[in-house]
């Protein structure tokens, strides 16, 4: 499983039921099953859902960009979107909607105001390439890219509060010490939990 | 996949069965209350039970089906209504699965229906024939399974009224079936739908040779009308698009129109013919009981009883639509998913893009297809 994956199944409570947008292959949520976690994905490609069958990890084909309006309020006490957000069209709607839908929520991304980014774009004026963002700008599906501080701006106007964050090094690990010093600048990419 | 391809992949020759469940000592008790006696079902299976019968799927036929679900009887080119999926190497794999299809009660295709005998009158019931619900069809369901020795259910799965039993089957007895698989089906037709109901009842009762439903033995029956039914049943069955691309505006076996009012375009003359070939197979009374029971499905009209089910339902799901369908379309099955989830039944959900409308369930559509082969596979690998 991916490094920030690992990351955010520790934050997972043992026995929540877990809502994961944008959840790939069903890697994480076949995981949290393992642990006893009652958990749904919601997936828009072909290829995700069918890997999330054969994993046997319960998944609706939808796109998150037109809301969860199949999803009760509350429904979940968890709902994971991780390095998906930059991929979203809405991001200020899927929050919500994520609010909405769980008590809780848990959001990972890569962070565009790491200083390799930021040197590749000053130093080389072309788009960034990292791990992280490993697309060309004329092929990303990452279209809504932002930094840490963009984000933490954004949750506040949505009045949603940080209750734990996690930095991740380039290969999507923790990562602590210096970093937290300086955290838009140092790290690669980030983990929220975020409650209402 | 090629038609020798097909061939090899066919059960070849099936025979339907009968067995009579219900007596008159032990009669089946609808939910109405009223009993009826005897039940005869007609039923076809195909593959081997495994030991502990952790490989039983049970097929749930639509308005018009019967127990002949693959294989064929002694003409190849004239396979089971759902063919396409059930077989060797098929999405519903006989190789590895034990396939159990019945004709529904109130049917016409060996299973006790209208046009059975009323053992009190020595007559066909005709319309004396009790309504009943898609509780009662799961009923008679499970009465053959008991019949047959079986006590557990991999799969259950069915499009459109077989899903609308799949779905009250997972309600009725919650502990019961491992997975339902929902294709194109509601848990609710809208008034559309019951008005195309509607308008194909009044076709059948209005001929003047339905004689409130007593045609039997007279020589003449709603012939009529019941093809009528059928025409405009079939219009709601393809989508817009796959019309167009079948039949467009050409004109049946010349190449200037006639210019005048008998059969003239080529979805006429379709049309014609599929209401005509209708009546060698199916009876009118059994289409108005059938339809009936459709109207009046809506499992989840009582929110408590629903909550108080759903929340020991041990079924997993799967539910797909067509993106064509306008028949049930995808917001059917997206409140069938809705109502599931807010109750945490685990539900796999997908809109299968395909041009052929509500007929795409019975069609070799090769993404729906590779879905149920999946879901199949890992209902089998977590069963043993």
């Amino acid at each position: 499983m991916r490094p920030d994956l690992d990351v955010i199944a520790s934050l997972v409570p043992p026995g929540a039921r877990v809502l994961d947008l944008g959840c790939g292959d069903g890697a994480l949520l076949e995981e949290l099953m393992r642990r006893g976690n009652d958990v749904l994905g919601v997936e828009i490609s072909d290829d995700g859902v069918m890997a999330c069958m054969g994993r046997g990890v319960p998944v609706l084909q939808d796109d998150i960009d037109q809301g969860l309006d199949d999803l009760a309020d509350d429904a979940f006490d968890v709902v994971v979107m991780s390095l998906t957000l930059q991929a979203v069209h809405r991001p200020a709607l899927v929050l919500r909607e994520m609010a909405r839908v769980g008590r809780r929520s848990i959001v990972s991304f890569p962070n565009f105001g790491h200083w390799r980014l930021r040197a590749q774009l000053a130093a080389k004026g072309r788009m960034p390439v990292s791990p992280l963002l490993p697309y060309a700008w004329h092929e990303t599906p990452n279209i809504r890219l932002c930094s840490i501080t963009d984000f933490e701006a954004l949750a506040r106007a949505e009045g949603l509060r940080v209750e734990q964050r996690i930095l991740l090094d380039e290969g999507g690990s923790p990562v602590g010490g210096l970093a937290e010093r300086s955290p838009n600048l140092l790290a690669a990419g980030v983990v929220y939990l975020l409650g209402r | 996949m090629g038609a020798a391809d097909d061939t090899r992949r066919s059960l070849g020759l099936v025979e339907t069965q009968r067995v009579v469940l219900y007596t008159e000592d032990d009669p089946l008790v609808l939910d109405s209350g009223e009993t009826l006696a005897p039940v005869e079902v007609a039923y076809e299976t195909y593959g081997e039970r495994a030991p502990g019968d952790g490989n039983v799927v049970v097929v749930c036929h639509a308005l018009t089906g019967d127990a002949h679900a693959a294989g064929h009887h002694g003409d190849p080119t004239r396979p089971g209504w759902w063919d396409t999926l059930i077989g060797p190497g098929k999405p519903v794999d006989t190789d590895r699965l034990f396939v159990v299809s019945a004709n529904l009660l109130g049917g016409c295709q060996g299973t006790t229906g209208p046009s059975s005998t009323d053992p009190a009158t020595g007559e066909p019931y005709g319309l004396r024939f009790p309504l009943f619900t898609v509780s009662d069809l799961v009923r008679v369901q499970r009465r053959l399974l008991a019949h047959l020795g079986i006590e557990r259910v991999l799969a259950a799965i069915g499009g459109s009224l077989g899903g609308m039993q799949v779905l009250q089957w997972a309600l009725d007895h919650p502990d019961e079936l491992a997975n339902g698989i929902v294709v194109c089906a509601t848990a609710r037709l809208s008034a559309q739908n019951i008005a195309f109901s509607a308008v194909a009842r009044a076709a059948i009762m209005n001929d003047p040779d339905f004689q409130d439903g007593d045609y039997y033995g007279t020589g003449r029956g709603p012939d009529h009308g019941l093809s009528v039914a059928r025409m405009m049943a079939h219009i709601t069955y393809l989508s817009e698009e796959s019309m167009r691309q079948k039949f467009g505006r050409r004109i049946q076996d010349r190449d200037e129109p006639r210019f005048d009012l008998g059969v003239d375009f080529q979805v006429e003359s379709y049309l014609q013919h599929q209401g005509k070939t209708f009546l060698d197979r199916f009876d009118a009374n059994s289409y108005l009981y059938l339809t009936r029971v459709m109207d009046y499905f809506d499992p989840f009209q009582d929110a408590d009883l629903v909550r108080e089910r759903l929340a020991r339902c041990g079924t997993r799901f799967l539910v797909l639509s067509f993106d064509t369908d306008w028949r049930f379309d995808t917001s059917h099955s997206k409140h069938i998913v809705r109502t599931l989830t807010a109750h945490r039944v685990p539900v796999t959900f997908r809109e299968i893009s395909s041009p052929h409308g509500h007929d795409s369930f019975l069609l070799e559509v090769p993404d729906y297809h590779r879905t149920v082969a999946a879901y199949l596979d890992r209902a089998l690998a977590e069963a043993r």
